[in-house]
């Protein structure tokens, strides 16, 4: 636990007033009520209550804005210095709250609902239905199944990431040329990579992979035929986007280390395959552990290249959750189901990485 | 035997120089491999995009040996040196979504610059305590947004933004992306902001400024290279984002990543229309990545400190 002191200490004398607070005080409470008088006679006009309100909810969302603006200010007229510091979190935080948990709390509320946006009828509630037909669903379950592997995946991906590194980092000409050429791919975007690579380059007649294929001896190469092939395909243009990220962050990391330490280990006899395992591997450990981690979050929202190179095919086989559900949506445009699929992907994601950043904290600290 | 030799190298260094040498040409030919591997790609699809049908279907790489090039792609996107001045309706398209991708991905990104910089100075360097939340509690808070996918926001903000006539729009994207960028920003700005000394502020206050004005004056200027290096990163990430825009845009707001995948689909593939269009696609940030490398690694190399 840090101190409670702040890093930056500052003393200054404030004076506020009552006036200055009673003003600070009018202006939060004016301007939500601005916002609860919007709110509420849109509520009603939609409804049909009144007879005047707006086309759409737009002059709500400004009322809000206001409110924020008038609610950071505030802070500033009532606690004065402290204020002015807390201003410095405030928008951030407002802003995230607003953006994250409004929409998350509204999409519980939508999860248990059958509500398709091309019918007139609107939203009914229908408990846990969603729920049964989740359940039934094999290509959910399909898609939770593939989202494991894809996730194991990144364990070549940091093994190649790894090696990479250590390359750059070894008494190399042309170094920079290397690393620029390197971080290339995770330029591109995913969707001209699906495209470059996943339908020109493969492309089974004429694709220039597939004529090395054909001319290495595989007579008939198909690279989205087999649902394992296929899911193989995609866990490759994936790592190709990908590996350049983590290469970065382990390279940052073998730059960080202090040349002593390996000088240490070559004068005590260790060869260098001992030096790597005995004495970088485990000073890696938590940079590792770090890319590692965030590979997987980033994984975890792989949907684009599926999207536009398989769309999910063969048989929902190369399905991740995210083009799973963003399919559904599209060929039904049911937003219930396709909601309480993601609330469960969710509360998977969270346990997950729970118990593996548990797993990894346990494993780490024995040895400290 | 006048050029006889008196000295020989002893087998031990003949065999040690071997094994260098060997050792030098395993390690280039490793990194020209995948060098290849890393521009192949963009190579091809450079390529293809100059490249007429039977090109294509012979699979013709090297330009001027294989093939002879031809402005054919570049022409059907209106791009090519005889068709550039004249009116294009592939090319208002084209152009029309690009600056959509700008609007969106530098809008994005400065929201998310400024948010997140005072928001990460501000951890740096004061407690807070709102409610039961301290500073480790608001890090966190921040940094846990990461996990949450898009897919659990993408249709509670679709039937939302409906409601607040914000689909279709670049506002409404702009937004969205500002938070999925927001907690890399101030992973990487936190970083950069405990790295600076506080005596540098606390001089700056003795000198009568105000914590903001400290803020503005002295911090801000040191900690440029480290935001310059966090826009980039949110720069790239948002350009090249896909779900949320073939979600909530349409007609008005797309951007081009979803122009590059609508035209896959239908009646057949152009292939060198397609290259063409991938190729401008990526261009912008295949320059960024050459000039700005140093940026983007100074950015994911400190995003790795803690």
């Amino acid at each position: 636990m840090t101190a409670q002191v702040d890093l930056l200490h500052v003393v200054t004398t404030d004076n506020i007033t009552p006036r200055r607070i009673a003003l600070g005080r009018t202006l939060v409470w004016g301007s939500a009520g601005i916002l609860l008088l919007l709110i509420a006679t849109q509520a009603l006009f939609e409804n049909g209550y009144l007879s005047f309100g707006f086309e759409n909810w737009r002059p709500v969302l400004y009322a809000y804005v206001f409110w924020a603006v008038c609610f950071c200010a505030s802070q500033v007229i009532i606690r004065g210095e402290q204020g002015k510091r807390a201003l410095f979190v405030l928008p951030a935080v407002l802003f995230v709250a607003s953006m994250v948990i409004f929409p998350l709390l509204f999409g519980l509320s939508i999860a248990f609902s059958d509500w398709n946006l091309a019918s007139p009828d609107g939203r009914s509630f229908n408990g846990l239905d969603n729920v049964r037909q989740m359940w039934a669903d094999p290509f959910y379950w399909n898609a939770l199944k593939n989202m494991v592997y894809y996730t194991m995946a990144i364990l070549v991906e940091y093994a190649i990431a790894f090696g990479l590194a250590l390359l750059l980092n070894s008494q190399i000409r042309a170094q920079k040329f290397f690393r620029v050429a390197f971080l290339m791919p995770l330029m591109l975007s995913p969707v001209a990579v699906s495209w470059m690579v996943g339908k020109s380059m493969l492309e089974v007649r004429f694709g220039p992979i597939a004529r090395l294929a054909r001319w290495i001896g595989w007579e008939h190469p198909s690279f989205f035929g087999t649902p394992e092939m296929a899911r193989t395909m995609i866990m490759v243009m994936d790592a190709w986007t990908f590996i350049p990220f983590m290469m970065i962050m382990i390279l940052a990391g073998l730059q960080a280390i202090p040349k002593e330490v390996q000088e240490a280990a070559k004068v005590d006899g260790a060869s260098a395959i001992q030096a790597f395992w005995q004495v970088v591997f485990p000073l890696m450990l938590p940079i590792s552990i770090t890319a590692v981690l965030i590979r997987i979050i980033f994984k975890l929202k792989l949907a684009d290249i599926i999207i536009t190179v398989t769309s999910g095919g063969p048989g929902g086989a190369t399905d991740s959750v995210t083009s799973f559900i963003f399919r559904e949506y599209r060929d039904r445009s049911n937003v219930g189901y396709g909601t309480l699929l993601a609330m469960v992907y969710l509360v998977v994601i969270i346990i997950a990485i729970t118990i593996f950043m548990k797993l990894v904290d346990r494993w780490m600290n024995p040895r400290y | 035997m006048s050029d006889s030799q008196i000295f020989h190298d002893s087998e031990m260094d003949l065999s040690h120089r071997a094994k260098w040498l060997t050792k030098r040409v395993a390690i280039y030919g490793v990194l020209i491999f995948w060098t290849i591997i890393c521009l192949f790609p963009i190579y091809w699809t450079i390529t293809t995009s100059f490249k007429i049908a039977p090109d294509v279907m012979q699979g013709n790489m090297i330009p001027w040996v294989d093939f002879e090039p031809r402005w054919k792609g570049w022409k059907s996107l209106g791009l090519s040196p005889n068709t550039i001045f004249t009116e294009s309706t592939v090319r208002d398209e084209f152009i029309k979504r690009f600056m959509n991708s700008i609007k969106t991905s530098v809008g994005a990104s400065t929201l998310a610059l400024i948010l997140g910089s005072c928001a990460a100075y501000g951890l740096s360097r004061f407690n807070y305590r709102f409610g039961f939340m301290r500073n480790s509690d608001i890090s966190f808070f921040f940094l846990s947004q990461l996990i949450l996918p898009p897919v659990v926001l993408a249709l509670p903000f679709l039937v939302l933004y409906k409601k607040f006539a914000l689909l279709d729009t670049s506002l409404g994207l702009i937004l969205l992306y500002t938070l999925t960028v927001l907690p890399i920003v101030i992973w990487i700005m936190r970083d950069q902001f405990s790295a600076i000394p506080v005596e540098l502020e606390e001089a700056a206050l003795v000198d009568g400024l105000s914590v903001w004005g400290a803020f503005f004056t002295i911090i801000l200027p040191i900690a440029l290279p480290g935001m310059v290096a966090a826009f980039i990163l949110a720069l790239v990430l948002t350009w090249n984002e896909y779900f949320f825009a073939a979600l909530l845009t349409s007609t008005d707001a797309k951007t081009l990543p979803v122009m590059v995948a609508s035209q896959t689909g239908s009646q057949g593939i152009n292939w060198w229309s397609m290259a063409a269009l991938s190729a401008a696609a990526i261009f912008p940030l295949v320059v960024i990545g050459v000039v700005l490398e140093r940026f983007i690694i100074k950015g994911m190399a400190s995003g790795s400190g803690k």
